[in-house]
């Protein structure tokens, strides 16, 4: 719509068009009527509850946050008490709500694009399985889903008094998955930067190796070389720090495991529930990338005699990704947002925090507000970064 | 025209039904209909949950079938309406029923705010501690490095984390949101103990596989005393709930059980006389027959004989009397004169 050019048009006109015959501008006096409901109506929906949770004396505002939080909260990425804030307590929410998300979306796209890619395989029985999987997890709420994999948590490992011990320090139990880690050391975070800074060279490594590639057609396994650098030179780094081998060892004392690291029952069911019902939609949009692909250039390459695995990389792949992004990022969204169902089998994401919250404080309008930010924040920036990997993959298609 | 007629007559119709139920006279109301329709929780073994053949029972269905022994001289004319928690005071506020006898724990905040009145309490429960006996601990200050399954509620995870921390003890809480799914996963042995309100433990515990195998310990960190409500609005019908909570209370003080109130009648005591209505008084003051407490009495039993029916020791739920025993056995259970 071009109000402008409409309205030069009606000046160089015999007579004058009245504005209600006029498409663009009555188009803005619409748009200024459906403006003005929507404030008047946001309006009257703020101050008629300000003015019943006035009546009802109930307080409103962010002040409950910073306010001793007085619960506990079963696991923590960082360190979390109940004598600590409820916006702490949140805080943890968020932060479990992201650990289960970030790992989730991970194996999701790892088993998705194996399970699609298995989905189209010539031989009969992996494709039936990888088509019977996707049927399966598809079609099974995901809400059940999660008690079936809870239970099976809870049902059937032993109690901490006879917990599994496949190999030294590791045990498993109903109280979850527990295992040695060493001791902390000033080397760990030396051989962590190391890993780091050959991971960042070995990208480097590449992009010289493809100029070099270009210009003298030497092909250069960065990929290799890089693999074992990066297994290399943090081992080294650790020799050079005197091999620290103190290692943090669970034992059974009073009721449950000390030390070590422990991967609860209510996590793993929910990482494992969630990453098998979306990687199955994966896989489905995956399988739909890669048919659409034109069968005459996976033909073209085969005839020039790449072997299966570079038709797949570098034929398939590059082509593929840009029909799969998008759908995958709104995979990726709803793997988040169903990670809320955490609330049912008690793991403690940021639903299940802000609902002892609301409970606690009754701050109910605050409470849900809080959980709908949150939950935007990790949408939109999910969907941000997997918009700029989009136009970006985008740009390597002529 | 003739439509909005027809709509307008229906709405007034409505209105005048629902002016009709706030009009303040329950009593006028309960005794035109026949029967008391209670709000009851419906799942809670001891206190309100129906047997196998579909007969309520419980403490709490008692409770109710004492008041309707008062008002109609018959303990069966009452009707149940499984409620859950946060059904029942809008149920009993919008007069969907007459009173509410489900374990509610009366608060200031309810009283004040919620357009109710509670009565006499008829249990004093509190939070406590379900464990494994074969955990081998006695007391909850042993519960150090505990992983404990937490009934969400107001208050429970709060008290709970109190507890723990008034001790300095670690722990490890696993919050579920729905009843069932927690109680499963605590008997499977995901968490070393259940903690809710006692009565509530006890109850999860009897419809287990093995209630033999837990024990709740003596530790109850928590006041939650548990009271029939009636709304705002009919003081009458409020005095008759209580008395006839307070009934069953008194009764047990004097010695009276459903089996010797008939012996009862003959009594030469003063006090026994007025209770049971042989010198008159005590039903013209309430607007009841003077056999009311006669009724309860001879139909339901005094609180005593009610506690150990329902939850007592030789139950399922195998709950000591403690701060429901009379007061003249270390107990709260105290009631004023009936005279």
């Amino acid at each position: 719509m071009k109000p402008e050019d409409h309205s030069t048009a009606t000046d160089t006109g015999e007579a004058a068009v009245p504005f209600w015959h006029d498409a663009g501008k009555r188009s803005i006096v619409y748009q200024v009527f459906a403006l003005i409901a929507v404030i008047a109506i946001s309006y009257y929906l703020f101050s008629n509850t300000q003015a019943n949770l006035a009546r009802q004396s109930i307080a409103t505002g962010f002040g409950f946050m910073g306010n001793e939080a007085s619960f506990e909260i079963g696991e923590s990425l960082i360190r979390y008490s109940a004598a600590d804030s409820y916006a702490r307590a949140l805080l943890v929410g968020a932060l479990n709500t992201l650990k289960v998300a970030f790992i989730g979306i991970i194996l999701t796209t790892i088993l998705g694009c194996i399970v699609g890619v298995a989905r189209l395989s010539t031989n009969w029985l992996i494709s039936k399985l990888a088509g019977a999987f996707i049927e399966v997890m598809q079609n099974i709420p995901i809400l059940l889903q999660l008690f079936f994999w809870y239970a099976i948590f809870y049902e059937s490992f032993p109690s901490p008094r006879q917990a599994l011990n496949p190999i030294t320090g590791v045990f498993i139990c109903n109280r979850g998955l527990i295992f040695a880690i060493p001791e902390p050391h000033r080397a760990h975070a030396a051989m962590g930067l190391a890993f780091v800074a050959v991971l960042i060279g070995g990208w480097f490594l590449n992009r010289w190796g493809y100029k070099r590639q270009e210009l003298t057609g030497q092909f250069l396994p960065a990929g290799k070389i890089t693999l074992a650098l990066a297994v290399f030179i943090p081992l080294l780094v650790w020799a050079v720090y005197g091999a620290p081998t103190a290692m943090n060892i669970p034992e059974l004392r009073g009721f449950n495991f000390q030390g070590g690291l422990t991967v609860s029952p209510e996590f793993s069911a929910l990482l494992i529930g969630l990453v098998l019902y979306t990687s199955a939609f994966v896989a489905e949009i995956v399988r739909a990338g890669i048919q659409s692909i034109n069968r005459g250039q996976i033909e073209a390459a085969k005839a020039i005699a790449l072997r299966p695995g570079q038709v797949l990389h570098l034929v398939i792949l590059p082509q593929a990704l840009r029909v799969i992004i998008p759908p995958l990022t709104s995979q990726m969204l709803n793997l988040t947002k169903n990670s809320s169902l955490a609330v049912a089998i008690g793991y403690a994401d940021f639903v299940a925090v802000a609902n002892t919250t609301i409970n606690q404080t009754g701050q109910a309008i605050e409470g849900v507000a809080l959980i709908m930010v949150v939950y935007l924040f990790f949408s939109l920036s999910t969907s941000i970064f997997m918009n700029w990997y989009n136009k970006r993959m985008a740009l390597v298609e002529r | 025209m003739k439509l909005t007629k027809i709509l307008v007559l229906v709405l007034s119709l409505c209105l005048m039904l629902v002016t009709f139920a706030h009009a303040g006279k329950d009593l006028d109301a309960v005794r035109n209909k026949g029967f008391i329709q209670t709000g009851v929780n419906g799942a809670v073994f001891g206190f309100g949950m129906p047997d196998a053949k579909g007969v309520w029972e419980g403490l709490d269905v008692d409770t109710a079938r004492a008041v309707a022994a008062a008002i109609f001289g018959d303990a069966s004319k009452v009707k149940f309406t499984p409620l859950s928690a946060q059904q029942r005071f809008t149920a009993l506020q919008s007069g969907e029923i007459d009173i509410l006898t489900r374990n509610a724990t009366r608060t200031l905040s309810r009283e004040t705010q919620l357009g109710l009145n509670f009565v006499t309490v008829n249990y004093y429960d509190g939070q406590g501690f379900l464990v494994s006996k074969e955990l081998g601990v006695k007391s909850a200050k042993e519960l150090d490095g505990a992983t404990v399954c937490v009934l969400p509620g107001t208050t429970t995870e709060q008290n709970a984390a109190d507890f723990f921390r008034t001790h300095k003890m670690a722990w490890k809480p696993v919050v579920i949101e729905s009843t069932a799914e927690l109680a499963k996963t605590f008997f499977a042995g995901r968490c070393d103990v259940l903690t809710s309100d006692a009565s509530q433990l006890a109850g999860a515990r009897a419809i287990s596989a093995d209630p033999k195998g837990y024990v709740i310990l003596p530790e109850i960190i928590s006041k939650e005393p548990l009271a029939p409500a009636v709304r705002h609005g009919d003081d009458q019908f409020r005095d008759i709930v209580d008395f006839s909570v307070l009934a069953m209370i008194n009764a047990e003080e004097l010695g009276i059980t459903s089996k010797n109130v008939d012996e009862m009648l003959n009594s030469k005591n003063p006090v026994i006389q007025r209770f049971l209505g042989v010198s008159p008084g005590n039903g013209k003051a309430l607007g009841l027959d003077e056999k009311w407490a006669y009724n309860i009495i001879k139909q339901v039993g005094n609180y005593g004989e009610v506690f150990e029916r329902n939850v007592g020791i030789n139950t399922t739920l195998g709950i000591e009397r403690g701060l429901n025993a009379l007061w003249t056995n270390g107990g709260l259970m105290y009631s004023p004169p009936f005279k």
